[in-house]
Order: structure tokens, then sequence, then C-alpha cells
């Protein structure tokens, strides 16, 4: 027990590469003459402290150290999987326009993904006065609270779209509460004190806004080094940068890579599994760009990240791209891991195949590109060797194609997609001269339709092709039941998402889909 | 404390909730939060993983050496009862012996230095079993000769055959009902600190400290006397936390008094939902008979529940069923029967409603029946049917505070009902003729709630009223505190009798050592009752401190009263500071407990007969949707709901109720589905596969408001009304349009008879149906 609470050391003189000299000589020679530093301490920043710790898990949660270490008791854990929010606490961290704060959920962060960041939490918020803040005054004012366990995670998701988007109207205040619960008041108080808080301002007077560029000179300075963290057999590193995490995956090629950790985090605290070693990549790969008509990804960009280019170049997967998770695990999970994952079912791979994605594969300093539909051979089972880490994700802009992305669940946001599909359908001269059309949830892999795409190629583009398309679809397919969804009902609405792309291509006058507006 | 003559916070005033300013800001203690005692120990429970079954061998050794592990708790180291049944049943068990009767049951509980280590060791267990046949669902349980958890029920009045057979039209259904997780955002939890002789102390997030406080003891095999409850808050209870949290105080006493150590125990969200009981599902057949005009003759019922393996609540449960099978319309000939039937899932609860909301939405099916047979607006046949004063229920209460006419009247104004609903009736034909996926569908469905528990007993309450010497009060009572405000609004009827401002009341915790021998916080009874508690010992020292100021301050008894902040004898205010500032040194008694009981409620269960209710609680709603029928998405685009909470004693407390309720109820309805494999597993056991409604799930435009004209007919405290419960009824709204969307499809021609919950999976499926 004692040995639990001896675990961090707070910025003491002499914490600095305590234990790099004994570590480092166990771990890793190949990177010493690399030149990159190293050392054997996690520092971040907690509220207004600076914390330095060595003796880290790597399976050690953010939310366990702040309940229990520090108690830090108003981060509250409701489901310990990342879908109720009741621990999100908001996660600073440094990029290369300054500082960005997004609210995350504790309970599935790993402390090493921790890392020269900031955290903060529901303890650390005040109004300019040292009083309520004027978010957390508009949800006493709005009756926002009542049995107030999923308060402070709405309040610390709500802070951090106060802080980025001051006039956000309720389509935005819903999509930033998409990961967190209330079983109490129906939202309708939490929305509307979300709207006054937004009317109230503030933001720079907000000790977030004040401090941030101190905040930053303080993490570039906890940054651009390996972390090596050791308990026992227990190891975690956090690459300096990516050829350093090629060296280290050339060395530990049975590493688990932890990402955004929105999967890997419920290894843990779902199934107690053991991720050790553990190289931690969410800091890595951020590069976006757009170039030769394609949108190149690094594979730590999350979705969040990715969401503006997606809004600008692939406008028609926007609203797909926002159902993927909630909020917090959008500014968790990355694109890159989400392929590397090899779910079935796929956030991103049914509309990325579509669209003929590619990614790039690196292994120290070797890289091959793969077609995405070719990186999935079958159930649990990718094209990645060991050592080998996703590096890229290529996706054309298939402007000159029509486009769709549809997602199918029990309940819109923040669920585990029952079917999701990805339509990319050339036509030229009202002929389809090319269909590319991918599910997920509907075999063990994300996969191409390949007889409904048979039954479009080189036909006219009108209704009877995709009816075709549809009764060609149930070929393609022999899906599974369960708690999501039956068998039946996955092939009756794959079939039907033929008929609903087309519809939307065609002008009938009436809506085609469901309007989610407000007040409409 | 300081001397006030304006006050804040009285009866009948939008006070905000006690606790808000704390829950903002990340400082109001949920049991989990509380400073742990030195050297604490946690202990985590071992769950079955066969559905029905012989333990066939338990080998623990690997659990016991186990890393940090102290020991491990089976049925052989519970001192007293192995049993935590609240009814007195003995068929709950705190550890399977010998056999487990659904996937889940607890069979040992491994305690460890740390949560994390105690975990860890509980997955090393290998028990063996010997399957046996195993029924999970009531129909299934039924046929295979289950038999009962508990009696079941039946109400009569008339005959009903006769009245069916003399029926011009009748009608036969069945429909099916899910359950509900009550996915409570803290789950449960307790901790327990040992004292000397038998005492142990127990915090835990309960609903019913007393029931935690008399299993904890059941279990020990010691006094009630040696046993003390605390709790200050819950994070949510909606019925979960009325039972089943003995299981896991239950647990945290027996370790902590064999170790002599602190205990904590709280499973994670997977096995919370797993080992604790839920909303009962039910499978109901109904039979209906009416004439051309939609005026209901006779109905005869059954209301098959899935209780679980054991009875717990579920008696009471099918019961209020039974009672709410009525919702709001007379039936002249009626027959109703309940089937607690038997299974091999967790044991089924307490959950918002109790029952009621199972045999409101089959009385609702009912009329839609009627109306689509008729091809008439289901709100026609709702107001030919409903209740006039001087009508009797199937259980023989008769009727006599009926303002249905009037809350339809205004939500019909209100919600632009007739025109929106030929709106949409237009927007569906036009979608049949052009081919449009989206159809429409609106509803109007009311509600007519029974307050009371219908265990008479139950409908009693105490509090605990001190004066400190300085002037600041300390309330006290027998209810909890679970996020619906009950502590603020009992604090406002305080603060309204002594004419004081709120902030001179602390709000202190439940525990069983201030007020003895409570009923659970439950069937939205907590302000009723607790209020009136409260309001009786306010009234005792107010009594005490009127004779001390007449005689002190020499004025006439009937010319001294409370006035804000101060005592008026005659033309004299004294500060209320003063008068108890005097009264202590005159040796006045400066506390006092209060106590309550409902009067007029009594209920002969064997005859079916009584007046179960105090009085009832009056609602309507007007839900209108969108349905994708390409995928069974849908939307719902506006709600109205107008609901009658008497004369309120916290209109924007009570309107939070209303508002969280109706989404509840909704979600009950449409994405919450709780699914079993094929094993008997329950695989939506937690957030990432049972789905509760998010923001953006709630209406589009969402219109919610209390009927402010309502006065209780009874004397209720402050002629307010019950709220908890009520409004979740109005849920089914939501529910019905759906089905009209859907119906539509027919032209209407038959209801769509969707089962419950209407997720996109069950609408699409009913889509393909009617489509043929």
């Amino acid at each position: 027990m004692a040995a639990r609470f001896q675990r961090f050391m707070e910025s003491l003189p002499g914490c600095h590469g305590l234990r790099n000299v004994f570590f480092g000589r166990k771990l890793l020679i190949s990177q010493i003459g690399m030149g990159n530093l190293m050392t054997s301490e996690l520092r971040f920043l907690l509220n207004d402290r600076e914390i330095c710790l060595t003796d880290v898990g790597a399976s050690d949660t953010l939310l366990d150290f702040l309940r229990i270490e520090r108690r830090l008791i108003g981060t509250k854990e409701g489901c310990a999987e990342g879908d109720c929010g009741a621990c999100t606490v908001m996660l600073g961290k440094l990029t290369e326009t300054g500082m960005v704060y997004e609210p995350i959920n504790a309970c599935i962060r790993f402390m090493a993904s921790c890392n020269a960041c900031h955290i903060v939490t529901i303890e650390h918020l005040e109004g300019p006065d040292g009083g309520l803040h004027p978010l957390q005054a508009a949800m006493v004012e709005h009756h926002g609270s009542q049995c107030g366990f999923c308060t402070p995670g709405i309040v610390m998701a709500l802070y951090g779209l106060w802080m980025s988007n001051p006039d956000a109207g309720v389509t935005e205040i819903e999509n930033a509460l998409q990961g967190n619960l209330c079983r109490c008041t129906g939202y309708e108080p939490i929305v509307n004190a979300a709207l006054a808080a937004g009317r109230a301002g503030g933001q720079a007077q907000d000790a977030l806004t004040r401090e941030r560029g101190a905040v930053a000179v303080r993490l570039r300075a906890m940054s651009g080094q390996r972390v090596e963290l050791v308990r026992g057999s227990d190891v975690s590193i956090i690459p300096a940068d990516t050829d350093d995490l090629a060296a280290v995956l050339e060395d530990h090629p049975k590493a688990t890579i932890v990402a955004g950790a929105t999967d890997v985090g419920l290894w843990v605290t779902k199934f107690l599994r053991n991720i050790s070693p553990a190289v931690f990549i969410g800091h890595l790969m951020k590069d976006m760009k757009v170039e030769g008509g394609e949108i190149r990804l690094g594979a730590g960009v999350t979705y969040s990240e990715a969401e503006p280019l997606i809004a600008e170049h692939i406008p028609a997967a926007l609203d797909y791209w926002r159902c993927i998770g909630g909020w917090q695990v959008r500014n968790m999970g990355t694109v890159g891991a989400n392929i590397a994952n090899g779910s079935p079912i796929g956030d991103t791979p049914p509309l990325l195949i579509a669209l003929g994605a590619r990614i790039v594969l690196r292994k120290g300093a070797a890289r091959r590109e793969v077609e995405l539909q070719d990186y999935f051979i079958e159930y649990g089972k990718q094209d990645r060797k060991p050592g080998e880490f996703v590096e890229e994700v290529i996706i054309p802009i298939r402007s000159d194609a029509l486009v769709a992305a549809y997602k199918i669940s029990k309940r819109r946001h923040s669920d585990i997609t029952a079917v999701a599909a990805g339509f990319c359908l050339t036509v030229e001269n009202g002929i389809i001269t090319d269909a590319r059309v991918a599910f997920g949830g509907m075999a063990g892999i994300p996969k191409r339709a390949d007889r409904a795409e048979a039954a479009l190629q080189g036909q006219p583009f009108a209704a009877a092709s995709f009816d075709a398309a549809a009764k060609a679809v149930g070929e393609d397919f022999q899906p599974l039941s369960d708690w999501r969804a039956s068998a039946e009902y996955r092939s009756a609405v794959t079939a039907n998402l033929f008929r609903r792309f087309w519809l939307e291509q065609t002008e009938t006058g009436l809506p085609v889909r469901l309007n989610y507006a407000v007040g409409a | 404390m300081k001397d006030e003559t304006i006050i804040k916070g009285v009866a009948h005033t939008e006070t905000i909730h006690d606790s808000a300013i704390k829950q903002v800001q990340g400082r109001a203690e949920y049991t989990d939060d509380l400073a742990e005692p030195y050297g604490l120990l946690h202990a985590y429970l071992g769950l079955s993983t066969c559905a029905n079954g012989r333990i066939v061998s338990m080998d623990l050794d690997a659990v016991r050496s186990a890393p940090g592990v102290v020991g491990v708790l089976t049925a052989e180291d519970i001192p007293g009862h192995n049993d935590v049944s609240p009814t007195g049943k003995h068929d709950d068990p705190v550890f399977a012996e010998g056999e487990v009767k659904f996937w889940g049951q607890p069979i040992f509980a491994v305690v460890a230095e740390t949560r994390d280590l105690a975990r860890r060791a509980a997955t090393k267990a290998k028990i063996e079993y010997e399957a046996r046949p195993h029924a999970l669902a009531p129909i299934e349980a039924r046929d295979a000769g289950f038999g009962y958890v508990t009696d079941p029920l039946t109400l009569r009045r008339g005959d009903a055959a006769k009245g069916l057979a003399a029926s011009p039209r009748r009608i036969k259904g069945r429909m099916s009902v899910g359950g509900q997780d009550h996915f409570y955002l803290e789950g449960q939890i307790a901790m327990a600190v040992p004292g000397e002789d038998e005492d142990v102390i127990i915090n835990v997030s309960t609903q019913h400290p007393s029931e935690a406080q008399h299993m904890v003891a059941h279990v020990l095999g010691v006094a009630n006397h040696s046993v003390v409850v605390n709790v200050r808050r819950m994070g949510g209870g909606f019925g979960g936390k009325e039972s089943q949290m003995s299981l896991f105080a239950a647990v945290a006493a027996v370790a902590a008094k064999k170790w002599n150590r602190a205990v904590k125990i709280r499973p994670d969200r997977d096995d919370d939902m797993s080992a604790t009981g839920k909303r009962h599902d039910f499978v109901i057949d109904y039979e209906i008979g009416f004439d051309d005009d939609g005026r209901i003759l006779a109905v005869r019922g059954d209301w098959y529940a899935r209780c679980g393996f054991s009875a717990d609540l579920s008696g009471a449960v099918t019961d209020r069923a039974l009672f709410h099978a009525d919702n709001a319309y007379y039936y002249p000939d009626v027959e109703l029967h309940s089937h607690p039937m038997r299974t091999n899932t967790v044991s089924n609860t307490a959950f918002r409603g109790f029952g009621g909301p199972q045999g409101i939405v089959a009385a609702e099916r009912m009329i839609e029946e009627v109306a689509y047979a008729l091809g008439r607006d289901p709100l026609e046949i709702r107001k030919l049917n409903l209740y006039q004063n001087g009508q009797l229920t199937p259980y023989h209460q008769e009727v006599n505070d009926q303002i249905m006419p009037q809350i339809f009247e205004e939500i019909e104004a209100s919600s632009d009902y007739h025109a929106r609903r030929q709106a949409v009736l237009d927007w569906n034909a036009r979608a049949a003729r052009e081919g449009g996926v989206i159809r429409k569908g609106i509803a109007i469905v009311p509600v007519k709630f029974g307050i009371s528990f219908t265990a008479t007993h139950f409908n009693q309450a105490g509090s605990l009223i001190h004066i400190y010497t300085d002037g600041s009060i300390s309330l006290n009572h027998g209810g909890t505190e679970m996020g619906q405000g009950l502590n603020t609004k009992i604090a406002q009827v305080v603060a309204e009798a002594f004419q004081c401002d709120i902030s001179r009341i602390k709000i202190t915790k439940t525990t069983t050592e201030k007020v003895p021998n409570t009923s659970a916080t439950a069937a939205s009874s907590g302000t009723d009752l607790n209020g009136m508690a409260a309001l009786d010992a306010a009234e005792q020292i107010k009594a005490r401190l009127i004779d001390f100021v007449a005689e002190r301050w020499q004025a006439p008894r009937d010319e001294v009263k409370f006035v804000p902040g101060h005592v008026r004898a005659g033309e004299t205010d004294i500060p209320f500071n003063e008068v108890i500032a005097s009264a202590y040194a005159a040796r006045i008694q400066l506390s006092a407990a209060g106590f309550y009981k409902t009067p007029k409620i009594h209920w002969d269960r064997p005859t079916g007969r009584g007046r179960p209710f105090y009085y009832y609680a009056y609602g309507a709603a007007v839900a209108e949707v969108s349905v994708d029928t390409l995928t069974g998405e849908y939307v719902i685009d506006r709600a109205d709901v107008l609901h009658d909470v008497g004369r309120s004693l916290n209109p924007a407390l009570d309107k939070g109720q209303v508002e969280g309720a109706f989404v509840q109820g909704t979600g009950w309805l449409t994405c919450e589905e709780l699914w079993w494999d094929k094993k008997g597993q329950l695989r939506t056991h937690a957030p990432s596969t049972y789905k509760i409604p998010l923001a953006s799930d709630k209406p589009r435009i969402f219109n919610v408001k209390l009927a402010d004209w309502s006065e209780n007919a009874e004397r209720s405290i402050k002629r307010s009304k019950a709220v908890g419960e009520p409004p979740f009824n109005l849920g089914i709204s939501v529910f019905e349009a759906i089905n009209m969307a859907v119906a539509s499809l027919t032209d209407y021609r038959e209801p769509a008879r969707l089962d419950a919950p209407a997720t996109p999976e069950c609408v699409l499926m009913a889509v393909r149906r009617l489509q043929g």
C-alpha cells in the first residue's frame, strides 16, 4: 500500500534524471547512440502544479491517480470505459499553434499518455473573482445538476466547448455532450446553462487563456526526450519522435502500441490485461497536409484534429465523422490507430476504403504503402508485421465523385456501430463508371461489397441500378446477430442504404434524412 | 447566525438545489469520496458464469494466494443469515450456496489491500457447474413450469367475461415491454467501519437506510441497534438502491467485522449491471371490448413479469402494474391478473414507476387498438373513456380528484395538437403518394398515477429538528437525497414554518441513528411523508416558543407569530436569535422529533379492494416524431408536457423532475435494450452496449409546464403532489407517436403494435412487416 503512495514526487530537487543511469543501462542500448535524450521521469502539469513521477505502470490510469493518489475527488468514475463522461477532465497539449485544451476521459487515459500535458480538473475551475466560473454559475442558475454525479464531467466538457467555441449553439452543445450521460435532468437545463455561459463570455479572463503562454513554456521544457518508465517487469516507453518510435519497435516488436487508448484503455479497465511493454505514441505523427489531391494524415492525428480537413474536403462525411465516439473519444482516438487496430466494424475504414485510401506502414527506416482495403485480411488479422507501425493515412479527395458515409446504431451518438457504410461513385454521362462501396459490421473485417459494386458498375445512374445493388448486397455478406443488431436487421438496412444513397442524389422535394436540428 | 428581515428559500419558491454549488465544483461528496479510514480494505465479488446450475466444485485457492489478498468470504463465512430478501422470503442469498440461479450471481467476495488487487484476485476462481435448463423470459418460464416468485394478484370489478361477450367489438392482443437498467451514474457502493462490541457503521449509497440496517443486522446475526447506516447523497437511485444495496452493505459489514478493519466494496459498472436488478420486463395479453363509439365496455388482461430468480420487490411491482392497467380510463367490467414469473435472470426490482408504467403502456396500447379499429384520433377515445369523479377503479377506489379534462384542454391548445395532427396526416399522405421515406407520428397520452406505498404501513415518516443556541437549525428526516431535491424542499418547508432564511438550516445526512424505522425514499413519496414529519417537528418547537414568547414578552398567545427573521409578540418583533437564546436560558426544549402517517388509506390485497392511494397525480404529453422507414431511425421532433404537481413546493426542481422523467421514460421505450445471449448472460451491461438517451436524443423542441392552477384535493404537504414517478409515464407519448408513423404505411388500417423498446431495428422490422 505504501508503495502506491510513493509513486509520485512533485518537482523535488534532484528528481530529474534520478533513475536514468540505472534504468538506462537496462533498457534499449540501441537508442543511446541516436542522439536522443532520455529520462525515466514522467512529467506533466496537474492544475497549477508540476508533477514528476518515476514509479508508473503502463496500465496506470489518470483517473485512479487523481482520485486515489491525489484525492481530487471531483472527477468521478461512472463506467471506466469512456462512455459516460463522469471522469471528464481537460487535457492541454502543446501544438504547433500553441496550447490546445480538450476534454478527455480520465478513466481510459493512461498516465504515460499524460507526459508533457496539462491536466485540468474540476477543482481548478473558478471564476475571475475566485468564486464560481461563469459556466458553473450558469449550471446552478439553470438547475443543471440533480444528483450531481455526472456534473463535474459535464462542466468540464462544456468548459472545453466554452473555450474553443464561445458562440456555440444547441447543436454544438449537444455534440460537445455526446460523451456525457446524465440520468436525472433530461439535459434541457444543462443545454440552457451552456447557452447562458456562452452568452456570459469571459474567455479572455479565464485562467487557461491567460496562463497558456506560460504553460506552453513549461510543457515545452518537458517535451522532446524519450521517457522510459520501469516498475518491476512493467515497461512503458514514450518515444521522443517518430524515428525514435521506429527504433523502439525494432527492439520491442511485440510491444503494445498505445495511441488514444480508446480501445486499449478497455483492455486494462475491463479485461485487466497486462499491456507491458507499452509504447505510447499519442503525441507523435501529428502532421496533416493536403497535397496532390490527397489528404495526408499522420497516424497520430485524432478525429477532432482531422475534422476541419474532413469538413473542407469530404463534407459528405462530416456528420458521420461527428458520430464517431463521443467528443472526448474523438479528442483522444486517432485515425491511424483506428485502422491499425483492425476492428471489424471500423469507424473510419468503410468510408476510407470507399474513397480508396492507402496507408504507409513503417518498420525501422523502411516504409511501404498498402491499399487500406488490403490491410484487413481476416478477423483479428491485419497486414502488419511485428515492429511495423502505421505512420500515415492517405485519403484521396474525391470531389469528382458522389460520396456518402452512413452509420446505423441504436443511438445516434456515441454508440458502437451496427452497420457502417462508405459510398464513392463516379458517374459520367449518366453511367456509373466506378462504384466503391464498403461496409463495416457486416463481416469479420471492413469490406467492399463486390457484388453490389458489380451491380452498379457500368449501369445507368438510375433507381433501378440501386435496387439491383440492394438485392446483390445480400450475396456479399452473411452478418452476425448480436446485441447491437440481428443479422436480419443488418442485411435489411444495408440493402436500404443503397436506396437512401440514390434518393439523396435525386430531387424529389421530400426529405430523405431525419432532421435533427433543434427547433426545426 | 445573522438576523434577517428578508428571507429566502421558503416554500413554493424556485430555490436552488441545496447541493448545486458543491456539485458544479466537484465538492459534493458521494460514498466513494469520503475520507477513507486508516487501513481500509477493499472487497470484490466473484460472479457466476452459469444461468442455472449446481456448483460442482469451487476452488478459491488461487484467489486466496493472489497478491494483497487478506481473505475470501463465501456463504459459510456469514455469521447470521445468508439472505437479503427485503420481504422476508429468505430467497435472496448474499452468496450462492450449492447452486446458482442466474448468470452474474455473487458466489464469493475477495478482500484485499487495494480494489485493483481484489478485482484481479476475483478472476482467479475456478468454479465448475452442472448446468440445468434455464428460462430467461416470462412466457418461456411459464411454459417451463417455473412458477411464481411471489403470490399473484387479481383485480376484478364487474364481470369481464360477460362484458366482453356482450361487447359489439372485441380485440385481443399481446405486447412485450422490455426492462430497463437504472444506470444511476454513481454505481453501488458501501463502506463499513467496524466498532466495539457488535457495532458497525455503514456508509452506503441507498434509498433505504433502514432496510440496509435491518439486512446487515440480519446477515451479521446481531440486533438492529448495532448497525448504523449513513447516506448523505446518492449519485442517482431511481429505485435501484431501494433493496439492491443490501448485498453490498452486507458484504462490506461481514468483512469489516471479520477482519476488524474498514472495508469498501464498489463493483465495476459491468458487475453492477450484471448482479443487480432492473425494471421488470413484461409480456401483456389483453382483450378489450368496446362499442362503435369507442366506449370501452370490458377489459381482461394478464401481466407476465420477468421477476428473476427471487421475489425481491416483485410482488408490489406486479401489483402496481395492475393498479395502473387502467391508466386514466374507466373500465366498466374488468379482470386483471399478475403473473410474477420466476426466471433465471437477476432479480428485478424497483424502478421509477414501480410496475405502473408497464400497466399504463398496455392501457394506452388498448386505446390505440380501439382508435385504429374505428379509424378515430386516439385522443377522442381517450377523452371518451376518462374517469368521471365517483367512478371506481379496478381496485374499488373512488376517483374524485379528476383534472384530466382541464389538462387535456390546456395542452391541446398550447401544443396546437389538432392542427399538428392534421399536418402529420398530410405529410404521411404525401409521402405515400410520392415515395417519401420519412413518416411522422403524433400522440397525446395522459397519466393518472396513484400516490402512496401500496403496502399501507410504509406510509409513515419521522424527522428530527434541533435548534442550537446560536439560532442555527439542524434538519434531519428519514428521506434520502438522490438528486430529486427532497432535502431542499423539506428545508423550504421548515424555513417557511420558522420564517427564517433557508441558509439557517443545515441539511444533514440521513442516518438510522437520528430517525429510526424509516421507509424507502420511493413511490414518489419522499417529500409527502418526510415533509409532513419535518413540519410536525417544527410545529412542536414553534408551539413551545410561542408559549414562551407569549409569557416572556407579555402578549396574548394568539398574537404571537413567526414573521421573517423574527417572532412577533403583539407589536414587538423579536429577532429569531434572541428568541432562541432566551428560550434556551429559560430551559425550553429546542429539539423535536416529528412523525407523520398518511391518513385515509387502506388496502386489502386478498379481496383486491381498498383505497391504496391517498390521491392521484395527473399529466399529459404530446409527442411528435419522424421515422426513417429505410433504417428504422427516428427523432423526437417536439414534445409538450403539462404536468400536475399540485401546489409546487419548488417549481424549478419539480420541472427538473418532469423533464428528466420524460427523457428517462423515452429511453425505456426506445434505445434502452437489455439483451441476453442464449447462455443467459446479459450482454448489454455497460454504457458501451446499453444506451441511455444523450442530450442529442431529447426532443428537438421540448416544452415542459407545470399545471400551476392545480392544488392537491387532499391535505398533503402544502397541497403539493408527488412528482418523481408520474411523469416517467409520459414518455409513452413518444412510443405511440412512433407507432403512428409506422402505422401510416398501411394508412392506419391497423396499429403498428411495436414491442418496446422500439429500437431502430424493432421499427424497421415492423415497417417491413407492414409493407408486406
